[in-house]
């Protein structure tokens, strides 16, 4: 066999621990003792993967804080799940519609992200963070106040005012604060997995090309990246986008597994839901985001016999986990209690 | 012209509410260099405290809003030492993710402890409003209240920071914290201070808010945290005077697009005007421009 390098392996081992995970999880839930509970989760947890993924990609390859990727994930959802209920008539195949609707998601987020990325790619640090708050922020006021119906002349927008006049056998979509009431549920399992192959396939050949090189100059040393010749902007802003088309797919499959869809739903706490996701799976590991996207998710659920304490649960394994992975005095505590671990650091 | 008036007095009442917040906050950034989002969630647990205090044990308002600075001074200096100081060498990114622990913690546990149920909020603050113009513009005491609280305040931290031996370690500390414990200074002590002044404003900041917005659940604190993290920024982040300006430019701001262009859109609003400041100035109003080098 030939010999591949470190991250190639790890790549490889990616795809096959994420096919893997599919299959047996597609074997289970054809058995009747299936949970219930986690079959009506496995559209979600897919959704999130990739979410986690995308995030990864800009706070871990490009080593930028955002923290209002949710608002691409709600211009996907709302997009996504408006085209699709537009389309309804048009396409009959539902697995054709969720991919229109798919890809409808992840152009508006990226046009987004695109526009985004102007004003907040000229600040660094804490700023841009708080501008990506600021973000995602104004794009839940907006689409809040957003309403949408369509007739047989087409589709007619309203901003502010929920005054559509429809002609015959017209009806509203988009409710404003409202969100869109009944969704037509075409998600399904294997579209899920399918756009997380599709995600780590474009995330690791662009991490892996000369572009994803110039993206991780810049996080190492921006100055240093610059005085070689690596345009800053142009950079930033692939990432970015790249990432916020992502979340957009991410958030229409999101959307289209869900009986009604509300702006509130993608606010600052799933942004950090997210961040969280990303930061305990490790900056600019892919793997570690799929697995830590995944047992976050059910995480809650299976606490769900606990009732009121799970989310205190839930706190509090979260602040131990920071704290035992972080914490250079709890390190060598838990590396003198496992001899063995030591070596693997140092290696 | 009276209308103007009065919204400009509500809007600096509610910015006089978020710069007491924004306090708390740029202190700790100035000092620990970490985003505290646990901040917010002191709010509410100070609003609780008071709320449990006048209307359980029927203390008097003013003995229950010095409990609650109290124990809020406590809560901060715990969470500071069990959360925050174990990883004064990670990453940024950590110490943020801690702080977002610490908040979900701080919610549930008062969920659980308290019920998830709204409370009203009594009115604590009485007296006659203050009429002027022939009686067409009212000024509640609460406002009043509300507006000087934030003044003596300002005041007193700006007395604290520049003539006090504690207030010059501290910008000491956040100028350089190397340097700073070179020449003698106990770094750890100057932080756990710092954490227990932002708290103790932070309770302050609660009963103030529940005032205007008396309805007290678990996540009280979540929006006007964000909000007073919004004007810490645009006032620059780090900066006293900035977060004093950035606060009551954020809630006449709030106010005035609320009253004049869109309810609906007003929090869409702050954030652009907020976007906009800094894209003029990159580290907000009165914030240091950092050189940056090689």
């Amino acid at each position: 066999m030939k010999k591949l390098d470190r991250a190639a392996r790890t790549n490889l081992l990616t795809y096959g621990f994420v096919i893997l995970a599919f299959v047996i999880l597609q074997l289970l839930s054809r058995s009747p003792s299936f949970s219930p509970t986690l079959r009506g989760q496995l559209v979600p947890i897919c959704a999130y993967v990739v979410m986690a993924l995308s995030l990864n990609l800009t706070v871990g390859i490009l080593g930028e804080l955002s923290l209002g990727h949710a608002g691409f994930m709600s211009v996907g959802a709302f997009s996504g799940a408006v085209a699709a209920a537009a389309l309804q008539n048009a396409i009959p195949s539902p697995g054709l519609r969720l991919a229109l609707a798919l890809v409808i998601g992840a152009i508006l987020a990226g046009v987004v992200g695109a526009l985004i990325s102007v004003p907040v790619l000229r600040l660094n640090g804490d700023y841009l963070a708080i501008v990506t708050l600021a973000f995602g922020q104004i794009i839940k006021s907006l689409i809040e106040n957003f309403y949408v119906g369509v007739d047989s002349a087409g589709l007619h927008f309203s901003f502010l005012k929920p005054s559509i006049s429809l002609g015959e056998g017209g009806r509203m979509i988009l409710n404003g604060p409202m969100g869109i009431p009944n969704v037509a549920k075409i998600s399904t399992f294997t579209a899920g997995f399918l756009l997380i192959m599709v995600t780590l396939f474009i995330i690791f050949n662009l991490v892996r090309s000369r572009a994803g090189r110039a993206i991780m100059a810049l996080r190492d040393n921006r100055i240093a990246a610059e005085s070689v010749g690596i345009n800053v902007t142009k950079y930033k802003m692939m990432a970015f986008v790249t990432s916020a088309a992502l979340a957009g797919a991410a958030g229409a499959l999101f959307a289209l597994g869900q009986n009604t869809i509300v702006a509130v739903k993608f606010d600052f706490n799933t942004s950090i839901l997210i961040l969280v996701f990303v930061v305990l799976g490790g900056l600019g590991n892919m793997w570690g985001s799929i697995i830590a996207a995944a047992a976050l998710t059910i995480l809650p659920e299976a606490l769900r016999q606990l009732r009121d304490y799970r989310m205190l649960i839930y706190a509090v394994v979260l602040i131990v986990v920071m704290l035992t992975t972080n914490s250079p005095q709890l390190k060598a505590l838990l590396g003198r209690l496992l001899p063995h671990n030591e070596e693997k650091e140092a290696s | 012209m009276v209308t103007f008036l009065t919204q400009l007095i509500d809007g600096i009442r509610l910015g006089s509410v978020y710069a007491i917040i924004a306090l708390g906050y740029t202190m700790v950034y100035g000092i620990a260099k970490m985003l505290n989002f646990a901040h917010g969630d002191v709010i509410m647990v100070g609003a609780y405290i008071c709320f449990f205090a006048i209307s359980s044990y029927h203390l008097p308002p003013l003995i229950g809003i010095l409990l609650a600075m109290l124990l809020c001074t406590v809560l901060g200096i715990v969470i500071e030492r069990l959360a925050y100081k174990p990883l004064r060498q990670a990453t940024s990114l950590a110490v943020l993710i801690t702080a977002i622990g610490v908040s979900y913690f701080l919610q549930n546990g008062a969920q659980l402890l308290w019920g998830a149920n709204n409370k009203m909020f009594p009115s604590i603050i009485g007296g006659d409003a203050l009429t002027l113009f022939d009686g067409q513009l009212h000024v509640s005491m609460a406002t009043i209240v509300t507006i000087v609280a934030c003044l003596v305040i300002m005041a007193v931290l700006t007395w604290f920071t520049g003539n006090t031996k504690m207030g010059k370690a501290m910008r000491a500390v956040s100028e350089d914290k190397g340097a700073a414990q070179l020449m003698g200074i106990n770094v750890d002590t100057t932080i756990s201070v710092t954490f227990a002044i932002g708290s103790a404003l932070a309770a302050v900041a609660g009963v103030l808010y529940m005032c205007s917005y008396p309805i007290l659940v678990p996540t009280t604190g979540s929006m006007p945290g964000i909000k007073a993290f919004t004007a810490a920024v645009f006032g620059g982040i780090g900066s006293i005077p900035g977060a004093f300006l950035g606060g009551i430019l954020l809630g006449v701001i709030e106010i005035f697009a609320g009253t004049y262009i869109s309810t609906q859109l007003a929090n869409a609003i702050v954030f652009a005007v907020l976007i906009v400041v800094l894209l003029v100035k990159p580290t907000g109003l009165l914030g240091k421009q950092v050189r940056e080098k090689v």
